[in-house]
């Protein structure tokens, strides 16, 4: 018995099955709130997950041994933001200037904004070296702190944690500022929070879906361009 | 479905090797995404091909891949909340201008140009 249950603890089908079970309970939530911001799946099951690995007392490594399986799929999704685009390739004309003013722009507000705020609420430089990349997507984002002396592992976090600002509050914020064109909308999401506001922008609006995952890569192109530049200005 | 499979991943590898080979500064995936926007542009497949089911495959549960990292931050819960301040406080100003600065920028010069795009309902959530 006592074998079977550490079995059950600690493989990583266990916490494969886990993963698609709290998913699967966020998506009913989210529907059945009528889709609450908050209820956006990834929120719900990564504090489902969080709390169950809590109870049980097991740690994110061997979590992760399962989590990998899906995690890798990311990169192919990411392949995949090219067929929304793709549908929405008779907009990207009439859409160039914008793109390519707005988003280094943008980009470059970001990343300043990030130091400096950190400085003044009294962060040291490693953090504002962490914080500064985090609307780049997760991997680019790791890629930089490395580079400049950030912490590599904090990074994911505040990338997450900006993916989840997008997810949760930026469709409510760009309602609140007027924004109506799904083109637009889709850039601005994208732009500050990468692969998670892009799945927010998808499940809102096809176009918007199209335009987040564009702007998503152009900004970690951007991102990776632009970090050393701010960084040795500030 | 193969087919689909082979495309999306096929790009993803060029992608990847090309970002090293070149030492760029970029994602493979990303890479891969151009890539493959390009292999659709010039091929134009039916809305029945393989390349089409597989990605809307992938993207329709896009949040679900986001759950192994997500959970990651439970690593980091003890730095995140001696720091609280300069993180919630860097984390959400800069979000919010580099949101607000896309956003509006964006509008002024769409509306510039006289286009008109497509809007969202009133009560769009």
């Amino acid at each position: 018995m006592s074998a079977a249950l550490e079995y059950l603890r600690t493989s990583p089908l266990t916490w494969i099955v886990v993963t698609l079970l709290t998913y699967r309970a966020g998506v009913w939530l989210r529907d059945r709130t009528g889709g609450h911001p908050l209820a956006q799946p990834v929120f719900i099951a990564a504090g489902l997950v969080m709390a169950l690995l809590a109870a049980v007392d097991l740690d994110y490594e061997t979590y992760m041994e399962g989590g990998l399986l899906i995690h890798v799929l990311l990169g192919p999704a990411t392949v995949a933001l090219a067929v929304p685009l793709h549908r929405q390739a008779h907009h990207l004309k009439e859409m160039l200037v914008p793109l390519l003013v707005a988003l280094p722009v943008g980009t470059l507000v970001s990343i300043g904004s990030a130091v400096l705020t950190v400085r003044a609420l009294g962060g040291d430089r490693a953090l504002e070296l962490t914080v500064a990349p985090k609307s780049a997507t997760t991997p680019v984002a790791i890629g930089i702190a490395e580079q400049i002396g950030g912490v590599p592992a904090l990074v994911a976090v505040f990338t997450m944690l900006a993916g989840l600002l997008g997810a949760v509050v930026g469709p409510g914020l760009l309602d609140r500022l007027r924004i109506r064109d799904h083109r637009v909308r889709g850039l601005a999401l994208g732009a500050v929070s990468h692969g998670v506001g892009t799945s927010r922008a998808l499940h809102d609006h096809p176009t918007e879906g199209a335009f987040a995952g564009l702007s998503m890569g152009l900004t970690a192109l951007l991102t990776s361009l632009l970090v050393p530049v701010v960084i040795a200005l500030l | 479905m193969i087919n689909g499979a082979l495309w999306v991943l096929g790009c993803q590898l060029v992608g990847e090797v090309v970002v090293r080979w070149l030492g760029l500064p970029v994602p493979g995936p990303v890479l891969g995404m151009v890539l493959l926007f390009g292999v659709l542009s010039v091929r134009r497949p039916g809305p029945q091909s393989g390349t089409l089911r597989v990605a809307d495959g992938l993207l329709r549960h896009l949040q679900l891949l986001f759950v192994p990292v997500t959970v990651g931050i439970m690593v980091h819960a003890g730095t995140i909340r001696q720091e609280w301040l300069p993180v919630t406080g860097g984390l959400v100003l800069s979000w919010t201008a580099g949101l607000a600065t896309v956003a509006g920028l964006a509008t002024l010069l769409v509306r510039r140009r006289g286009t008109s795009g497509e809007t969202a309902p009133g009560d769009a959530s």
